[in-house]
């Protein structure tokens, strides 16, 4: 399979331009961390990105960071850190639970929107894009969004690069609102809740003015799997910000709650990027991992119901139960992964999308959540309307598109 | 002077029959026919620009919403939508031709979810009544725009509405999680809903912002925050604007993320103080309002952090407020500065572009040399914290030829937020009051990329047609598939 090397926005014009010509398609590559999330991807050749990196302009007090896509995720973070900021939606890597190794560009974070566990306050990778340039599957260069912080001229295009995994454009340029990094953090741990009670223990925290950053609910098996290896399950919230503040909110927490035990600065942080990477949490071996997005409040009973038809399925609970990590046995779920009970369990308040499968799975199986009909085919449209011909990324995200 | 595209003599001539039509989808008052009547509707927020409506459907339903945009999809009939009509773009200003689909009667807020976090809210609710709603859960909506006692929920979504604490809070965009909306085909379509992110393509992310140019909105899922406990406000003067600007980039710089952040030049100031009393220093040249909210341990620590940078800049004056009373009159002559402004003068426009914040000093001083350029003054109140600014150029349309002076002038003004590599709306959207300045930002290729995904929601350009873009979409050109070598050419379209 041939592979173009493009090291500048002209040229993954004139590579896209004659592989529109010739129909060939293309895979879009940069880092290759990610390339087993998602439908496998059948094409002509390969379009490996990896020179359309370098940040381009960085201006901490505008709080806003233009860099080429293909720039490593820790140069970003290197960069940001080295003026007291920070991504605030907290990309996580996902190396161990993808495997296949690689390395985590801020384009391959954006495709995917890949959020960590402080989306459920600070939002998601999508809120954080403020413009772009990207090449068209019509070979053709174009731009969207702005380079300040506030903008709504035109259409929002932004929103739809990211998650769209590579299908619709070949992004050359993006540009990111950045925040600062808090001067520091600490959780509170409460223990021994049931995942009904949890999710009522982080409703309240998150409805709190204590300002809880992240919510998380280990059951027992993932408690004990994490660094702060507990027995028993483990409820956990979040706070950030000034050391007075923290200090007096995580009081307040605590007498909320009844008491709790404190990680500090760094156990704080290393616990949460533990949440967030997923895969030591969850039973190793020959396990399907599904990621539910549901609405917080049902997602204990998401799981139990799951739970009734594979007995296998264990679960973690993120985003203060807006985000379930649910592993389920391989065997059990048999042909269709367990598609059908997830799915069936979320009933249309929410999606779920299966992150780690083997390829031939991935590639019978909806790994993206189907929408109705009448979506489905607005999807197709606005698919067609950037790359017509079915350049880029071609069955990524669904089988025809 | 703006031009929409041509009347359609066809449709016009079948007025009576569309009307007919029209009432056997929307029962009674909700088809308004009179010429009286329907003026009511002739504008927006933005006052300069009049149309009355061929007629205006006020629905009640999705399901009537639905049956009157598949009317005039089959019958070739343009729609205008509108919420509550505060645009200050012209999104809502009607055509001759065209149907004006109210949304005013869809007033019910259908779900309160507190466990959740969220509110599911008809189009028609007002911002305001949103953060009404919840108060008592200790929750609000963040999003803020200052017509936001009477600018709607659905109004929000289509210009995605921002406000003062958006730099913090984000605007309307990262604050909706779900929309049930309708297509011109008449298609009910729910894109996301009480859960985080897309499942597909995030079109609920190109939906919002979109100037009904897209779909029409019918309900609303947003998310609601927890009241932050306490907050605090600094006034501080500077003998520049330019001092104002760098203060208030040290102030990020140093990683605080102000609530609200505002600058007022010293005409905005004075008129300011005139009108409410605020305490307002005159003899500054530029005001920074900055206001820190969180748990009083939080709020007292930046306000000490924020006075000692201020002090580091040369503020000439330094007031911190000391009680909820106090708080609330440093704002008052802040909110009421576009009111105050019109008592100096009979007439203003506001324009809305968002710079980089550096360019401050530098866009003010040029904004000074227009000023002599063409005979009229400006007052500036800008979100400092974004580098939003909304000068407000003072005329008096009875004068004749001011208008057309001012509108230059503004126009200007947004050349020169491109050109130092900012935008021309930050918040107000472009509608028809930028729309032939999209071209200063976005070269043609750029433009057709948008009008593309136009094409994918409304191919014959009937929702909203002459707003956002100077040129309708001409889909069936878009849409060919012909690639030479990525050098594609566009035939000059003729502007409407």
């Amino acid at each position: 399979m041939s592979v173009y090397r493009p090291t500048d926005a002209r040229e993954v014009v004139d590579i896209v331009a004659a592989a529109a010509a010739e129909r060939r398609s293309l895979e879009i590559c940069a880092g290759g961390s990610k390339r087993a999330l998602g439908r496998p991807v059948r094409a002509d050749a390969a379009l490996d990105v990896s020179g359309i990196a370098g940040v381009v302009n960085y201006e901490a007090a505008e709080l806003v960071l233009t860099a080429r896509p293909s720039t490593p995720l820790a140069e970003i973070e290197t960069a940001l850190r080295g003026q007291g900021q920070r991504l605030a939606f907290e990309p996580p890597q996902w190396l161990d639970l993808l495997g296949g190794g690689g390395t985590p560009t801020l384009g391959g974070v954006l495709a995917c929107n890949l959020s960590g566990p402080r989306r459920v306050r600070a939002g998601a990778a999508r809120d954080f894009i403020l413009g772009f340039s990207a090449v068209s599957g019509r070979g053709e260069l174009f731009k969207a969004g702005g380079k300040v912080v506030k903008n709504v001229t035109g259409f929002d295009l932004s929103k739809l690069m990211v998650g769209s995994f590579g299908t619709l454009a070949v992004l050359t340029e993006v540009t990111l609102k950045v925040m600062p990094r808090p001067e520091t953090e600490c959780t509170i741990l409460l223990q021994g809740f049931g995942a009904a009670k949890a999710l009522d223990v982080m409703a309240r925290a998150l409805n709190s003015p204590h300002e809880v950053v992240c919510a998380a609910h280990l059951p027992e098996f993932s408690a004990l799997r994490s660094c702060v290896a507990a027995q028993g399950a483990v409820t956990a919230l979040r706070l950030e910000g000034p050391a007075p503040s923290v200090a007096f909110r995580a009081g307040a927490i605590e007498q909320m709650f009844g008491g709790g035990a404190r990680l500090e600065t760094e156990s704080s942080a290393r616990f949460w990027e533990e949440v967030g990477e997923v895969r030591a949490l969850l039973p190793q071996g020959s396990q399907l991992v599904w990621r539910l997005c549901t609405t917080p409040s049902l997602s204990a009973d998401v799981v139990e119901s799951i739970r009734e038809k594979l007995a296998g399925a264990e679960a973690y609970f993120d985003w203060g139960g807006g985000l379930v990590w649910l592993s389920v046995d391989a065997a059990e779920a048999g042909a269709d992964a367990g598609a059908a009970v997830v799915r069936g369990a979320i009933n249309g308040c929410g999606h779920a999308t299966l992150v780690v499968a083997p390829e031939v799975l991935r590639d019978t199986v909806e790994v993206f959540q189907p929408s109705e009909p009448a979506l489905a085919a607005l999807e197709a449209r606005v698919k067609g309307n950037f790359d017509p011909v079915k350049l880029f990324n071609p069955g990524r995200m669904r089988k025809a598109m | 002077m703006l031009r929409m595209p041509e009347p359609d003599r066809a449709v016009l001539g079948r007025r009576a029959e569309i009307v007919a039509a029209l009432r056997k989808i929307v029962p009674g008052e909700g088809v308004i026919d009179s010429e009286r009547e329907r003026r009511a509707y002739e504008c927006d927020g933005l006052t300069a620009y009049r149309q009355t409506p061929m007629v205006v459907a006020l629905p009640e339903t999705t399901a009537q919403v639905a049956a009157v945009l598949r009317y005039c999809k089959e019958n070739g009939v343009k729609v205008v939508p509108r919420g509550a009509g505060t645009s200050l773009s012209g999104g809502a200003l009607p055509l001759e031709d065209g149907v004006l689909l109210g949304l005013g009667k869809f007033k019910r807020i259908l779900d309160i979810d507190v466990q959740n976090r969220c509110v599911v809210a008809q189009p028609g609710v007002a911002n305001l009544a949103i953060s009404h709603a919840v108060q008592g859960f200790g929750l609000y909506y963040a999003p803020d725009p200052s017509s936001q006692i009477a600018c709607s929920i659905g109004g929000n979504v289509a210009e995605n509405s921002g406000g003062v604490h958006c730099l913090k809070y984000g605007l309307t965009t990262n604050n909706v999680i779900g929309v049930e909306f309708v297509t011109i085909e008449g298609e009910v379509i729910r894109l996301g809903g009480k859960f985080f992110d897309a499942g597909g393509y995030d079109l609920l992310g190109v939906l919002v912002g979109s100037e009904g140019l897209l779909g029409v909105v019918t309900e609303v899922t947003v998310r609601v925050l927890p009241t932050p406990p306490g907050a605090r406000a600094l006034l501080i003067g500077f003998a520049s604007v330019r001092g104002a600007g760098d203060c208030v980039a040290s102030v990020i710089g140093s990683g605080i993320i102000p609530g609200g952040m505002e600058i007022m030049d010293k005409l905005a100031i004075e008129a300011a103080e005139a009108f409410v009393h605020a305490g307002y220093p005159l003899d500054a040249e530029a005001l920074l309002i900055v206001e820190l909210d969180g748990c009083g341990a939080e709020v007292d620590h930046l306000v000490a952090c924020v006075e000692k940078i201020a002090a580091d800049h040369g503020a000439t004056y330094c007031r911190a407020s000391r009680s909820e009373e106090e708080r609330l009159l440093f704002w008052a002559g802040r909110k009421a500065a576009f009111p105050a402004v019109g008592r100096i003068s009979p007439d203003y426009l506001c324009m809305d572009g968002t710079i980089p914040r550096r360019e401050i000093g530098a866009v003010l001083e040029r904004m000074k040399q227009l000023e002599a350029k063409y005979s009229l003054r400006v007052a500036n109140v800008f979100h400092a914290g974004d580098g939003n600014l909304h000068p407000l150029i003072l005329f008096d349309a009875n004068n004749p030829g001011e208008l057309e002076r001012a509108e230059e002038f503004g126009h200007d003004i947004l050349r020169l937020c491109v050109e130092v590599g900012g935008v021309p709306t930050g918040e107000h959207g472009v509608g028809v009051e930028k729309r032939d300045l999209m071209d200063a930002m976005f070269d043609e290729v750029d433009l057709a990329q948008q009008q593309r995904l136009k094409c994918a929601f409304d191919e014959v350009s009937l929702l909203n047609p002459g707003k956002v873009f100077p040129q309708l979409c001409r889909c069936a050109e878009l849409g060919r598939v012909h690639v030479r070598g990525g050098a594609l050419r566009f035939p000059d379209l003729p502007r409407f």
